[in-house]
């Protein structure tokens, strides 16, 4: 995997070409940066600018640096050079093919063994409820199994030194599991969120309103002692969650 | 794609001039319109669109000329997925709908794999995953071309296909097809309507693929 030290964001500008509040943000090696707002905030659309790591050419007009210059630009396009691997907010696959097919394919794209597929379906099949299958088309998954192999695949076989992570919490895989297995030593992780525990999760967070960046929140010790807490909390709600899937009745507030 | 092309190539100081083919209705005349440069919408009506393109070539460009126009951007709707109406002296650039899967690539034929340049759109509806394999699809049905993610509301792609656009060549007098058209010619192109071998003469091909010739 390609080494980097730090990715930084300029600002461009909101939905009505104000500037953004933020001018430029650096994050480093390591870090796990949140970014919150409201629906329709932009959110999804500043990740999108990292993604395609945007030179003043989209709509935002935000540029993006890599270790501190612009990057190549094939590393802009060339999956098999790519920095960045993306869990976007589609829940569902719209390819005609099988799950196996796919990520072999997927496999050859990012320059990668194609022999992954097994180990992806695998890793999928620990975040969901119902194992999917190696033979499984991918347009008959569930939400929550598309975006389980969403994350498996990013896992191995987009395994990039940034990963953009955009509300893994709506599909009803394990959160916490997904965001471990995506944020491995090193990387830098940008996690767009609703979820309390998930948000809080995180050292820095980019506040988004009107397609601006507005404010960069640090984390406070308070915040720090809020989510344990709160991370406590959503194991049991969790545990309560399984209980119900399974058919099974609440006794009481365990 | 084609409004956000024509943008970039304008804020690149070009003068370019518009034509639209299309088969039976189309109002992209009107859309296009409004970027203030000249624009004709042409109809093949009856006529393959493809080979209609082809037919008018010469007739677009000397149209482009009288405009003042630096260069001529040419939209045909390629419905039949055989022919290619790409000059050899020309940028070809096909536009493909991500959302249409993976598999379409390979279905397209000579629109895309003798493609200069292929657009990729509507990437923002699937996965990165998704994007990559179509991708991966694209360049194994034409290795040589340059793939570009593209978004027809964000107008993602366009400078880098303006860019393209600008260090292309002009065209020569002696202009050929990239591709040869489908070879069939036969009753059905001049308004046969009944159904059975018997009304049939031309080049014709079984489903077994034995091709014949049949008539005088
Ligand atoms: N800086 C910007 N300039 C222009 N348009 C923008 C900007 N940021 C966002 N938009 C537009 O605003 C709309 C909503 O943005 P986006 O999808 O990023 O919101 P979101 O915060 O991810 O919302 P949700 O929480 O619902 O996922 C999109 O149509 C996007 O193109
Ligand atoms: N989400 C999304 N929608 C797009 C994109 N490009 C075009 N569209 C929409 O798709 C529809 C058809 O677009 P148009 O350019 O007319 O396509 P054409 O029919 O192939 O000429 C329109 O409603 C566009 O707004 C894209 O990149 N992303
Ligand atoms: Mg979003
Ligand atoms: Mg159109």
């Amino acid at each position: 995997m390609h080494e980097i030290n730090s990715l930084t964001i300029l600002g461009g500008n909101d939905k009505d070409d104000n500037c953004d509040f933020v001018d430029s943000i650096k994050i480093l090696k390591g870090e796990i940066i949140g970014v919150v707002g409201p629906t329709g905030s932009g959110k999804s659309t500043l990740i999108g600018d990292i993604e395609q790591l945007a030179q003043r050419d989209t709509q935002s007009k935000r540029q993006i640096l890599i270790d501190d210059a612009v990057p190549d630009n094939d590393l802009r396009s060339d999956p098999r050079k790519k920095l960045v691997a993306q869990l976007s907010q589609n829940m569902h696959f719209l390819a005609d093919m099988k799950v196996d097919e796919f990520l072999r394919m997927h496999a050859k794209s990012r320059g990668k063994p194609e022999t992954l597929s097994g180990e992806v379906i695998e890793i999928a099949n620990t975040l969901c409820g119902e194992p999917l299958g190696p033979e499984n088309h991918l347009t008959a998954l569930s939400g929550g199994q598309s975006r389980a192999l969403m994350t498996a695949d990013i896992a191995r076989i987009s395994d990039s030194p940034i990963v953009l992570i955009d509300e893994i919490e709506n599909a009803g895989i394990r959160k916490q599991e997904a965001l471990k297995l995506l944020s491995g030593e090193g990387k830098i992780v940008i996690v767009v969120t609703h979820d309390p525990v998930l948000a809080l999760l995180t050292e820095k967070r980019i506040v988004m309103e009107n397609g601006g960046m507005v404010k960069i929140i640090e984390r406070s010790g308070k915040e720090r002692e809020v989510c344990s807490k709160l991370a406590e909390l959503d194991e049991r709600i969790i545990m309560l969650r399984e209980t119900i899937r399974r058919g099974e009745t609440v006794e009481e507030l365990i | 794609m084609l409004s956000s092309l024509t943008r970039a190539l304008i804020d690149s100081g070009m003068n370019p001039s518009i034509v639209k083919v299309d088969c039976l209705w189309t109002e992209d005349d009107k859309r296009l319109g409004r970027l203030g440069v000249p624009v004709k919408a042409a109809l093949s009506k009856d006529m393959c669109p493809d080979h209609f393109a082809i037919y008018n070539t010469e007739d677009m460009l000397a149209w482009a000329e009288d405009n003042g126009s630096d260069i001529l951007l040419n939209e045909t709707a390629g419905l039949c997925l055989r022919c290619a109406p790409y000059p050899n002296d020309c940028l070809a650039v096909c536009v493909i709908d991500i959302t249409s899967g993976p598999n379409n690539p390979l279905k397209v034929g000579p629109l895309m794999t003798s493609a200069d340049v292929v657009m990729m759109t509507k990437g923002d509806m699937v996965s990165q995953a998704e994007r990559e394999v179509f991708r991966e699809r694209v360049l194994e049905a034409n290795p040589t071309c340059t793939p570009i993610e593209a978004n027809g509301l964000t107008s993602k792609g366009s400078v880098e296909l303006a860019e393209i656009v600008l260090r292309s060549k002009d065209v020569s007098s002696d202009m050929r097809l990239r591709n040869n058209p489908p070879f069939s010619i036969c009753t059905l192109c001049a308004g046969e309507t009944r159904i059975g071998k018997e009304y049939q003469r031309g080049v014709l091909r079984r489903m077994d693929g034995f091709t014949d010739y049949r008539g005088e």
